[in-house]
C-alpha cells in the first residue's frame, strides 16, 4: 500500500518540452512511472520521445486518461497551470516550480477548493512510492520499496538525506511526500499524516520541518490527538537569524513566530521522537521503529 | 525586498493614503529647505534605515526651530543607528525624513499580510497603536480586529465595516477610513507586497486620519513584474557579499561565525548550519548552491566565502541527486586551484556517483578532508574551529 500515488497513476507532465520538464520526465519514465502525456502550448501533436504532447491539459486528459499532473512550468505562469489542471479534472497536481508569487498561489489555492483535487507543492521535490512510481525530481535510487516508513517534508535534499539514512538502515519507505518550501502550499503536514495513519503498510512516520509559519505546530496538535503510529521529527533552522528568508520563501522567523525552538517544543509536547542530531537519524529510526 | 519609510510614503501618496507633509533629505541644506517649506514647528526628523525600533534608538527626534533642525540633521546623517533589529553593528544613516509635527489624539495599529494557513490576506487592526503588536497579540488578543480577504473576490464592504466598528472609529471618520483601507488593499495587491504595516496610524486632535509611519516589504518572487518597485532597491542597506552572491544565483546570507559552508538545497543548508553549531563552532553563512551547481558557481561561492575574514575553515555538504558527486568534486578541485585555497576544507558528499567523487578529491593533492558521514563531518569541523 501507499498514499496518494501508485503504479496505476497516469501522469501528464506540464512543461514537458522545457529543459527541466524533459529531463525529469525521462527520469520518471526510467523509474517506471506511467508518463502518458505532456503539455506545452503550441507544441500539440509533437512527441517527447514516445510521449504525445498536447496544447492543453484538458485534451491530454481526454485523450490519455491522465489523472495526475506534474508541473515544471516557469513561476510566472505556474498558478495558471495549476488551475488548468484542476479544471481539466486530474485528481492530483504535483507542482515542482519554485518562485511562484505568493498572491498568485493564494488565488490558485482558492480556485482549486471547488475541485476534487489534491495539490502537492509548489517548490517541492514531488512524491514517490518507491518501486512503483516517482512523480518528481528526487533521485529514485536512494529509496527502498516496501515500507514500513512514511516520510513527509518541507524540503528537498534534506529529505534525500533522511531517506538515504533510512535505506542504509534497511528501513524501506511506503511513500515520501515533499510538501514544499513555500509559505502557501497545497497539501500540508496534517493531510499527509492522516493518510499515513490510515495506510495499513505504514508503521511509522518521519516528519521533517523547518523554520517559518506554524504548520509543524498544527501537525503536532493533530498527532497528539489522532495518531497512534510512532513519529520521528526533525526541524532545520535552529541557527537561522530572525527576519531572513533562508532559501525557501517560507523559511523565515518573523518576530517570535516560526522559530525552530518552538516547533521542537511542540513536537516534544506531542510525544514525537525529536531527532536532535541529523547524522544519527537513521540509527534512531531503527531504534524507534523496530 | 524592503524599502524605506519615505519610499513607502511615496506609494501612499499615489494611493491617496493621508500622510504628514514632508520630504526626504540627503544633506543638511536640503533638510533645512524642506523644513522651511513646512512653515511651522515642531517638525519631526526621522532616520531612514531598513530596520524598526528607530524611535527608542534615537533615530526619531522633534525639532522646535530651524537651528534644531540643522543640529539634528547634522547629528543623524552619517551616524550609525543601532536598534533592536539592526544587530550590534547597526546601520549607517544616509537619509533623513523631515515631516510636519502632528497633534495625536489616538494611535492605532494597521497591517496587511498573507495568511499562510488560509491562503487569504489578513488585515489586522488594533486600538493599541504604537505598541509592539506581537506583545498585544500575546497578552490581549481581543484588542486585535482581524478580517480575512479572499484574493479572488477582493475586500468587501462588510469587512471594511468590521474594521471600522472594531476600531471604534468615530462616525465622522468611517467613510474616510473605509476608502483608505480599500486603497491600501489595492496598493498591496497591485504591487505584490508581502507586508504593509502602519504603526501608528493616528487620529489627530482635528479628527483627521494620518499614517505617520509606513513599512512595506515586497514578495521577492514577484519582483519580475514590479519594475517600478525595483527602482526603490537600496544597495547601501544590503550586505555587499550578499549582493555579489546574488549576481551568480547563489543564495547566500552572511552571518558572524567562523565556519563557511556550502550546501545544495535550502533545508539541508539550514540543517548543516545547525550541525556546525552543535559541533561547537559558529556558521559564517548560509549558502545554497541549488540543484545544478557548476564549476563557475562553486568558484564564486569559494571566493565569496573567502572574502569574509572571519572564516577559518569550510564545510561542503552535498547530497548528490540530480547534481552528481563526481561533477561537484571536479568543480571543487578546479575552483580550489583557481582561487588558491589555503583554508582547511571538509567535504561530505553522498548520493549519485559518490565513490567517483571521493576518488577525485583524494587524488587532487589539495588540502581537502573527506568526511564519511554527517557525524564525521561535524567532528572534523569541531577540529577546524579549535585549530
Amino acid at each position: 500500500m501507499s498514499i496518494f500515488v501508485d503504479k496505476n497513476t497516469r501522469v501528464v507532465v506540464q512543461g514537458i518540452t522545457g529543459k527541466e520538464g524533459s529531463f525529469h520526465a525521462r527520469q520518471c519514465i526510467a523509474y517506471g512511472t506511467q508518463v502518458v502525456a505532456g503539455v506545452t502550448p503550441n507544441k500539440g501533436g509533437q512527441k517527447m520521445d514516445d510521449v504525445p504532447v498536447f496544447n492543453t491539459v484538458l485534451s491530454a486528459v481526454k485523450e490519455t486518461g491522465a489523472n495526475c499532473s506534474l508541473i515544471f512550468v516557469p513561476a510566472p505562469f505556474c498558478a495558471d497551470a495549476i488551475m488548468e489542471s484542476a479544471d481539466a479534472g486530474v485528481q492530483l497536481i504535483v507542482a515542482i516550480t519554485e518562485g511562484i508569487p505568493v498572491l498568485d498561489m493564494m488565488k490558485a489555492r482558492q480556485f482549486i477548493k471547488d475541485y476534487p483535487v489534491r495539490l502537492i507543492g509548489p517548490n517541492c521535490p514531488g512524491i514517490i512510492t518507491p518501486g512503483e512510481t516517482k512523480i518528481g525530481i528526487m533521485p529514485g535510487n536512494i529509496h527502498k520499496p516496501g515500507g514500513p516508513i512514511g516520510v513527509v517534508s518541507r524540503s528537498g535534499t534534506l529529505t534525500y538525506e533522511v531517506v538515504h539514512q533510512l535505506t542504509q538502515n534497511n528501513l524501506g519507505q511506503t511513500t515520501c511526500v515533499g510538501i514544499g518550501g513555500d509559505p502557501v502550499n497545497g497539501t500540508n503536514f496534517i493531510d499527509v499524516l492522516e493518510a499515513f495513519q490510515a495506510d495499513n503498510d505504514t508503521q511509522g512516520v518521519i516528519m521533517v520541518g523547518e523554520i517559518g509559519g506554524n504548520a509543524e505546530e498544527m501537525a503536532c496538535e493533530y498527532i497528539k490527538k489522532n495518531m497512534t503510529k510512532p513519529v520521528i521529527g526533525f526541524i532545520a533552522g535552529l541557527t537561522a537569524p530572525p527576519g531572513r528568508r533562508m532559501g525557501h520563501a517560507g523559511a523565515i522567523v518573523s518576530g517570535n513566530s516560526g522559530t525552530a525552538q518552538a516547533k521542537i517544543q511542540a513536537m516534544k509536547d506531542a510525544d514525537i521522537h525529536v531527532c536532535e542530531n541529523l547524522g544519527k537519524l537513521g540509527e534512531m529510526a531503527k531504534h524507534v521503529f523496530q | 525586498m524592503n524599502i524605506h519609510e519615505y519610499q513607502a510614503k511615496e506609494l501612499f501618496k499615489k494611493y491617496r493614503i493621508p500622510i504628514p507633509d514632508g520630504g526626504v533629505a540627503f544633506n543638511v541644506d536640503s533638510a533645512v529647505s524642506i523644513a522651511e517649506e513646512l512653515h511651522d514647528f515642531p517638525v519631526i526628523v526621522k532616520a531612514q534605515v531598513h530596520a524598526g525600533g528607530r524611535g527608542k534608538a534615537g533615530g526619531v527626534k522633534l525639532a522646535n526651530n530651524m537651528s534644531e533642525v540643522k543640529r539634528l540633521a547634522k547629528e543623524m546623517l552619517g551616524m550609525t543607528l543601532v536598534t533592536n533589529q539592526t544587530g550590534p553593528k547597526g546601520k549607517l544613516v544616509n537619509k533623513i525624513l523631515i515631516e510636519s509635527g502632528v497633534s495625536i489624539d489616538k494611535e492605532l495599529y494597521f497591517s496587511i499580510l498573507p495568511d499562510r494557513t488560509t491562503a487569504r490576506l489578513v488585515i489586522m487592526a488594533s486600538r493599541a497603536g504604537g505598541m509592539d503588536i506581537e506583545e498585544v497579540a500575546a497578552t490581549t488578543p481581543e484588542r486585535i480586529v482581524k478580517v480575512y480577504i479572499d484574493p479572488l473576490s477582493g475586500i468587501q464592504g462588510y469587512q471594511l465595516r468590521q474594521l471600522a466598528y472594531g476600531l471604534q472609529m468615530p462616525s465622522s471618520l468611517i467613510r474616510q477610513f473605509s476608502s483608505m483601507v480599500r486603497n491600501l488593499y489595492e496598493l498591496f495587491v497591485m504591487h505584490d507586497c508581502s507586508l504593509l504595516e502602519i504603526n501608528p496610524l493616528i487620529i489627530t486632535t482635528e479628527e483627521q486620519i494620518l499614517a505617520i509611519d509606513a513599512k512595506i516589504n515586497f514578495d521577492d518572487n514577484a519582483l519580475f513584474r514590479q519594475k517600478e518597485i525595483l527602482e526603490y532597491r537600496d544597495f547601501d542597506e544590503e550586505d555587499p557579499l550578499e549582493v555579489e552572491a546574488s549576481k551568480y544565483q547563489l543564495n547566500y546570507i552572511k552571518m558572524d561565525g567562523n565556519i563557511g559552508n556550502m550546501v545544495n538545497g535550502a533545508g539541508l543548508a539550514m540543517a548543516t548550519m545547525d550541525i556546525i553549531k552543535q559541533a561547537g563552532a559558529e556558521p559564517a553563512n548560509f549558502l545554497d548552491v541549488g540543484g545544478g551547481a557548476n564549476t563557475e558557481q562553486v568558484e564564486n561561492a569559494f571566493r565569496i566565502m573567502l572574502s569574509d575574514q572571519n572564516v577559518k575553515g569550510i564545510l561542503i555538504n552535498i547530497f548528490g541527486g540530480i547534481l552528481r558527486c563526481d561533477v561537484l568534486a571536479t568543480g571543487v578541485v578546479q575552483a580550489s586551484k583557481k582561487v588558491g585555497l589555503t583554508l582547511p576544507v571538509v567535504v561530505r558528499m553522498e548520493g549519485t556517483n559518490v565513490d567517483a567523487g571521493r576518488k577525485i578529491l583524494d587524488e587532487s593533492g589539495l588540502n581537502l578532508m573527506t568526511a564519511t558521514d554527517l557525524t564525521d563531518a561535524a567532528q572534523k569541523v569541531a577540529h577546524m574551529a579549535q585549530a
